[in-house]
């Protein structure tokens, strides 16, 4: 009987740790290595630093350079994080600070709501509502305010058609609002109360000590919170296919369709006819796991610190 | 004067973060808003019941759409529950003190966020490819795999809100740590683990970058895991992007049936570890 108990926990035990082996290391070396395997047509084809640089996307001639997407998902993100970052930094301090208690509540929830939203919807209430109302309001508005400037104006230049760079990124940066805000909103619960009732008690106004002391205590918080939401920008899908039109070209500015690695992916994968134009995609989705996993393990890293160090 | 204009600041910024609330909220409201306005008006009672018209003829329903829905969501659940679980129960009781099992923790709440269409590709490569046509089993795996890490690391955090002093009571009556595991901890945590499952399943059943091209899409109802099989998610991105009009308002009502469930799984998964974590985990938080 003894015996028995004694081989089960060696059995089980390995058993479970094999499944631990297995989601934190095979799984994403396995990814990894299959993206590799199946895009090494494309890296002998293109090499590296061709790849990355060469513009021309030509499924016909069999170039295919990824600059295009990449730019493109560069572009889309870090306009999205633009624009979410304030708006998700003031939602946790209204949350943290500001709001009644029973008011809290219905807040975080609503805010978690926007998160459980799949992102399909985001993408047809984009393109069905989203685009029309940007089209005919608000990007012919922007560009009568903005066209005097010489810099700005160009920014703004172009057709007003609503699947452009401009919709994208606003939808995206809905999208990641609530991811940064959580994060924000957790690591401002790490402050100690002490901390602010001493602040408070020299006479600083609630602005002050947010800005003085919770801020600059939470900032690796912050910071892990916005790289999070850049690495959950990056890979973003469906929203984006809907929005941003899929041409394959570098945008002259926030008017003007474009292309992502994603949107690539979900247009081209089913169509792709030669075992070049196939592994080119491979190469694409290679190149887009290693960057947001990177930036994923960056954004990790940084909550881990603010969590150890006030352990 | 120098009081005055600190006052204005504060009253100037704190407004400000009241309005950006009042921006989340606004979107949250004006999508939700659209999407119930128009998908009840368009959901009907053939929308369940019809397979699809030939297109361009009015008519017909996503019959097919709901139970390849059923079909994939529901086995890919299956496979990945217990992957999930057991990978959580290892970092929680065995790896806790493991510098390399932690490590492997971190990359897997990392893998939370990988961009789901990876998997997608992954699982072409893998298992379209060698089969020659979609198959619904290579979108059953895909979703599989995307729910793990959800799944494992909600529950390392819920086993790790286990009080330490359950587990040594057990060791002192001379238990097996599997006997620990099966008796004490899974028992305490099991709302916690309950909720971790909820999530992973309303993750994977609004999800459809990563099965464009693994299960693909059928106009037909099919039963067949090794053929092409509609879902939804990808049947809404069909319709919405196709022309006909009776497309678009089928669309709205599968989109508002779709949002609804994974809410209702998301809420539920909320309303689930606020009971669960109501009496023992509070321990802890006390010590």
């Amino acid at each position: 009987m003894e015996k028995r108990g004694h081989y089960l926990e060696i059995i089980i035990k390995n058993f479970l740790g094999f499944w631990a082996l297995f989601s934190g290391f095979l799984f994403p070396f396995i990814i990894f290595l299959i993206l590799f395997y199946e895009s090494r047509l494309a890296i002998k084809n293109f090499g590296i630093v061709k790849f990355l640089t060469t513009s021309t996307w030509d499924p016909v001639s069999q170039t295919f350079g990824g600059l295009p997407m990449i730019v493109g998902t560069l572009i889309s993100t870090f306009i999205a994080v633009l624009i979410a970052a304030p708006v998700a930094i003031g939602i946790a301090i209204f949350i943290t600070e500001l709001a009644p208690s029973w008011l809290k509540g219905v807040i975080t929830s609503a805010i978690e709501l926007l998160a459980a939203i799949p992102s399909i919807i985001y993408g047809m209430w984009g393109f069905l509502i989203l685009a029309n109302f940007m089209r005919s309001y608000v990007e012919p508005f922007l560009q009568k305010i903005f066209s005097p400037f010489p810099l700005l104006g160009k920014l703004f230049s172009g057709p007003p058609t609503g699947i452009d760079v401009f919709t994208t990124s606003l939808v995206l940066s809905i999208m990641i609002i609530p991811f940064m805000a959580s994060v924000v909103k957790d690591s401002f619960n790490l402050v100690p109360s002490v901390m602010k009732e001493s602040a408070y008690s020299l006479g600083a106004t609630k602005w002050e000590v947010i800005k003085d002391v919770v801020i600059p205590y939470t900032i690796s918080g912050i910071t892990g919170g916005l790289v999070l939401s850049t690495g959950r920008a990056l890979g973003e899908t469906m929203a984006v296919t809907f929005l941003a039109g899929n041409v394959a070209q570098i945008p002259s500015s926030l008017f003007y369709p474009f292309t992502t690695i994603t949107v690539a992916l979900a247009n081209q994968f089913t169509e792709a006819d030669t075992p070049l134009y196939l592994s080119s995609l491979f190469y694409l989705s290679l190149i887009l796991f290693v960057l947001s996993f990177i930036i994923l393990s960056f954004a990790k890293i940084m909550v881990l610190r603010l969590q150890k160090r006030w352990k | 004067m120098r009081i005055y204009r600190r006052k204005v600041i504060n009253g100037v910024m704190l407004f400000i973060s009241f309005l950006t609330a009042l921006y989340g909220l606004f979107w949250l409201f004006w999508i939700l808003g659209t999407l119930f306005v128009n998908g009840f008006r368009y959901l009907t009672l053939d929308l369940f019941l019809q397979d699809p018209t030939p297109p361009g003829i009015e008519g017909g329903g996503l019959r097919h759409a709901f139970v390849g829905h059923i079909i994939i969501t529901s086995l890919a659940t299956l496979i990945g529950i217990p992957i999930g679980v057991c990978a959580g129960i290892y970092y929680a009781e065995y790896g806790r003190n493991s510098k390399f099992f932690m490590a492997l923790k971190n990359i897997t709440d990392i893998m939370v966020s990988t961009p789901s269409i990876i998997m997608g590709a992954v699982m072409y490569a893998l298992m379209v490819v060698p089969f020659k046509q979609f198959n619904a089993l290579s979108g059953i795996l895909a979703l599989a795999l995307l729910m793990v890490p959800v799944i494992s690391v909600t529950t390392y955090e819920m086993l790790d809100l286990v009080p330490h002093t359950l587990r040594e009571a057990a060791y002192a009556l001379g238990a097996y740590k599997w006997q620990i595991i099966k008796d004490v901890t899974l028992r305490a945590a099991k709302f916690g683990i309950l909720t971790g499952i909820l999530l992973g399943v309303a993750r994977i059943s609004g999800e459809t970058a990563p099965l464009l091209f693994t299960s693909f899409n059928n106009a037909y109802l099919s039963f067949d895991l090794f053929k092409p099989m509609a879902t939804l998610t990808v049947t809404v991105f069909n319709y919405i992007m196709g022309p006909y009009d009776y497309w678009h308002k089928q669309a709205w009502a599968a989109a508002l049936f779709l949002t609804l469930l994974v809410l209702v799984l998301s809420l539920l998964a909320k309303a689930l570890l606020y009971f669960g974590t109501l009496n023992p985990f509070k321990w802890k938080e006390k010590r």
